[in-house]
């Protein structure tokens, strides 16, 4: 009764909204076409002519630095014209309608919408109103879905270890709050990660979260217990004023990753963290720079990632 | 003006009746039934062929958003929306802008329905006021402008203190309390079940504790003031098993579903289809299943449109900016006949719950076909199969999660008072 | 309409033949992914080059992408010698349009400035669409525009043409 919005018909990828309900043949096409890009970066001209004369708005009703960047990055080097706009501190507040500021953006001749916003479903939204020859990536919506953030996570770890057939993965810290978690988990699961595992306390977790195919832990010593990878959450510094939590002490003592607590895990096991990371809260800064970590290997993966999510939607 | 029904099937849950017989009115009044009364000559004859002749409909919650909200819809849109669906008589609750809470403002009301002379309005007088769930209404002066009961609509009342001592109050008088169990707290933010969708679509949720700590209060509460309550709008399966059991133990309750709940679950969000941004949400199919069975216990006593008219713009956004509510009047009889037909339920039985039950709760005088009683009918084809689709409603809220879907049962006629109000 | 094709193998020989004379120390084979590759790797073997061949997957430089989109299957391209002041051959299995090569040249430019580039193909068909010309070429082919050529490689390695028509 509810198609995919972001299929055509034919099962191309018109909008990029979620990882949840995209076939695994999918994922990896968009894996292998950033493989090819990844070379681009070491030419002579970083430049290449696939999206040239294209207009691609850079959304952002959130702030955001690194993800904005990267994607601005991505496009050009995909020869496109990038606008970025930050729309919370311009229209928003003088009462304009999320739709009314898509319907203005397109009468600039806008190719494709790069969408950050803080409720869940505004990137589902836009697609549904947009012309059909415009595209949107979801750049992260609310607590819903993040996923050119967990396809560059995918790269990562493929990268690092090469198939996801055999791997042990924990996700850790606020899953509750999480976009990037819950595109993570489809993605794992999607590629067939066998044992998938979140990590946190009990406030933080969603109802019924064992239902998208994950295995719970409270336990940091059990829970990261022969992982091959550890994916570490940022925990937004306003979870520290409800109820959620005590203090940033305690969650740090309990759910930091510290080296002792990833003595536990495989001792190949890589480190990954979306940013930007609150050291002393969710990671310790000896890990955080340490050999495991492939944090920074992450942001350059996700340039190539991000050119390949475009140039596919723009080629469909 | 004396009016003959003929040949029409009779359902009449009152008086249990369910028949092919022939209904005569006259001076606004139900004459006889079956039988053709000594010399009479009508100005007009139905023929109700094929047709269910029954109680005209009673809504227990119709938001015909005046004043305040004509933007949203207007009475005149709305009480046609109400006798396009068989509606004679709504209650309507006081969430309006300002909210019901002054007698001139219900008189005001009253008296605009009255002039439109189509359905019966019955408003729902503010408990707190400006529903600000601190200080309680002059209850006594709105029962005498025309409140039929006392209600906080959606607004929060978390002090349960003002919650005592407002069906203290109104106990005095005997007049019934309102109220939809939703503890403020736990509720805050949410816009969808604390379920597997919520979970998945990253929507801040609202857990079915939120109901059932509510309930628990109204309930013990209830039994300490001595208060008529009716229930608003249970959403839970914990919530129906609680209402059932106070009501085996005596306890004087009512209480009342939305027809889209009956129907749709948490699963209908799709893809943040704001049009199931509802009041209460949608909850798991566990739960609908729950009051499915409540409803045909008569656990839960009525069902009602909980017709609540938005403009597309407040729907056209992310879904929890969305506003809540959807269209309803012109959907209740044929989501109540889905049912029925889902779950094998006899019509009679069915028909129950939207006309001589919630007449019962209102306390009127209606939702029956006793001679002597007013002639307010609905005319309805049971076969009849239409889509549902923005033009095809009258109300001025177009927003449904039922759009598209082809449903069974179309009023024919409307008779308020013995007048034909609607006619298709 | 039957047509004999000619030996796919027999080609490239004849290919290295003319290449021969014309080699200097510097000279460098690029590929054009897939059949190309095939080739180039052949022709490599067969002069005895010493520099490894070039791979080019010129999907990122089509000219009809925003027609067709991307090519599912991209492969990286990869350049394992400086394009710089170097002599260049690229390679392909048929020349047809000419967009093919254009696209290539785009791309090996945006890695350096070579000192030249000449083109290399088993099979010339006509129908050019732009000014390009292959200096070396195994054969001279009519064909329909319904049809086209295509090189396949066995388990053995051997190339050979086959036709389609659509």
């Amino acid at each position: 009764m509810h198609s995919n919005p972001q299929l055509s018909k034919n099962g191309e990828l018109q909008h990029l909204l979620t990882i949840e309900g995209l076939p695994a043949t999918l994922l990896t096409q968009i894996l292998d076409t950033a493989q090819s890009f990844i070379g681009v970066t070491e030419r002579e001209v970083k430049k290449l002519p696939l999206l040239r004369g294209k207009a691609i708005f850079n959304l952002f009703f959130e702030p955001s630095t690194r993800t904005r960047t990267t994607f601005e990055i991505a496009a050009k080097r995909l020869s496109a014209d990038v606008i970025n706009l930050n729309i919370s501190t311009s229209s928003q507040s003088k009462g304009e309608t999320l739709l009314d500021t898509i319907d203005n953006l397109e009468a600039m001749h806008a190719d494709m919408f790069i969408v950050r916003h803080a409720q869940s479903g505004a990137a589902h939204l836009i697609a549904q109103h947009v012309a059909p020859n415009v595209h949107v990536i979801n750049a992260g919506d609310g607590r819903h879905e993040h996923p050119t953030q967990a396809l560059l996570d995918m790269f990562t770890i493929r990268h690092y270890k090469r198939e996801f057939a055999n791997l042990r993965v924990a996700i850790v810290g606020d899953i509750l709050h999480s976009r990037v978690a819950r595109s993570q988990i489809h993605a794992l699961t999607t590629l067939g990660v066998p044992e998938l595992r979140v990590i946190a306390p009990k406030t933080l977790l969603p109802a019924g979260v064992e239902n998208l195919g994950v295995h719970v832990y409270h336990d940091m010593q059990r829970g990261l217990k022969d992982v091959d990878v550890v994916m570490m959450l940022r925990l937004q510094s306003e979870r520290m004023q409800g109820p959620l939590l005590p203090s940033a002490q305690e969650f740090f003592k309990y759910y930091g990753l510290t080296a002792e607590k990833l003595a536990a895990a495989r001792p190949d096991a890589i480190v990954m963290h979306p940013g930007p990371m609150n050291r002393g809260v969710e990671i310790d800064s000896s890990v955080a720079d340490g050999p495991r970590s492939v944090i920074l290997p992450q942001v350059t993966f996700g340039i190539a990632v991000r050119m390949a999510v475009m140039s596919i939607l723009a080629g469909n | 003006m004396k009016i003959h029904i003929k040949n029409g099937r009779i359902i009449d849950p009152k008086n249990g009746t369910d028949a092919v017989q022939d209904l005569f009115i006259a001076a606004g009044k139900v004459l006889s039934v079956g039988r053709i009364p000594d010399a009479f000559h009508p100005n007009r004859v139905i023929d109700a062929s094929n047709r269910v002749v029954c109680p005209g409909l009673i809504d227990l919650s119709a938001r015909l958003r005046e004043p305040g909200f004509e933007y949203k819809a207007t009475l005149e849109s709305e009480m046609q929306a109400a006798v396009a669906g068989g509606i004679t008589s709504l209650a309507c609750p006081p969430d309006t802008d300002p909210p019901l809470d002054e007698p001139g403002l219900v008189e005001m009301l009253k008296h605009r329905a009255r002039s439109l002379n189509q359905a019966r309005v019955y408003p729902l007088g503010a408990l707190t006021q400006g529903l600000n769930g601190k200080r309680i209404t002059e209850m006594a002066e709105l029962h005498d402008a025309g409140c039929i009961a006392f209600s906080q609509a959606n607004a929060p009342l978390s002090d349960t203190n003002v919650l005592m001592c407002a069906m203290q109050y109104a106990a005095t008088f005997g007049y019934t309390v309102w109220l939809r169990p939703q503890d403020v707290h736990l509720a805050q933010g949410g816009v969808a079940h604390d379920g597997e969708v919520a979970t998945r679509l990253g929507l801040p949720a609202i857990p079915s504790c939120a109901e059932t700590i509510a309930l628990s209060a109204i309930l013990l509460l209830a039994k300490e003031t001595g208060a008529r309550i009716h229930l608003c709008r249970l959403s839970t399966a914990e919530g129906v098993e609680m209402v059932r059991q106070a009501k085996s133990r005596g306890l004087a309750i009512t209480c009342d579903i939305a027809a889209t709940h009956v129907h749709l679950s948490e699963m209908d969000l799709g893809f943040f289809d704001t049009n199931c941004n509802l009041i209460p949400p949608l909850r798991s199919l566990r739960d609908r299943d729950a009051l499915r069975a409540g409803l045909k216990d008569g656990t839960i006593d009525a069902l009602c449109s909980d017709h609540a008219p938005v403009d597309d713009d407040a729907k056209l956004l992310p879904f929890a900016e969305a506003e809540s509510g959807a269209t309803g009047l012109e959907l209740l009889l044929p989501l109540t006949l889905k049912w029925a037909a889902e779950t094998k339920i006899p019509l009679l039985q069915a028909l129950d719950k939207i006309t001589h039950t919630p007449a019962k709760i209102l306390g009127i005088n209606a939702g029956e076909l006793t001679p002597g009683h007013a002639a307010d009918v609905c005319i309805f084809d049971p076969q009849r199969h239409w889509k549902i689709e923005p033009n095809a409603l009258k109300s001025q809220g177009k927003n449904t999660p039922f759009l598209g879907l082809e449903v069974q049962g179309r009023v024919s006629f409307t008779l308020v008072e013995g007048h034909v109000v609607y006619e298709s | 309409m039957s047509l004999k094709l000619p030996d796919a193998e027999q080609l490239v020989s004849a290919l290295a033949a003319q290449i021969k004379p014309r080699l200097d120390s510097g000279t460098a084979l690029i590929g054009i992914h897939t059949g190309g590759a095939w080739i180039a790797q052949k022709l490599q073997q067969q002069l005895g080059l010493t520099t490894p061949i070039g791979l080019l997957d010129i999907s990122f430089y089509r000219d009809d992408f925003a027609r067709i989109g991307l090519h599912p299957q991209v492969k990286p391209s990869n350049i394992p010698f400086d394009v710089e002041g170097r002599r260049i051959i690229l390679v392909d299995d048929v020349l047809y349009t000419g967009r093919t090569v254009r696209a290539a040249m785009n791309e090996l430019f945006d890695y350096g400035r070579p000192a030249s580039i000449e083109l290399a193909v088993l099979i010339d068909r006509g129908g050019r669409e732009l000014p390009v010309f292959a200096r070396y070429s195994g054969a001279t082919l009519e064909l329909a525009d319904n049809q086209n050529i295509e090189l396949k490689k066995d388990k053995e390695d051997r190339l050979s043409l086959c036709l389609n028509q659509t």
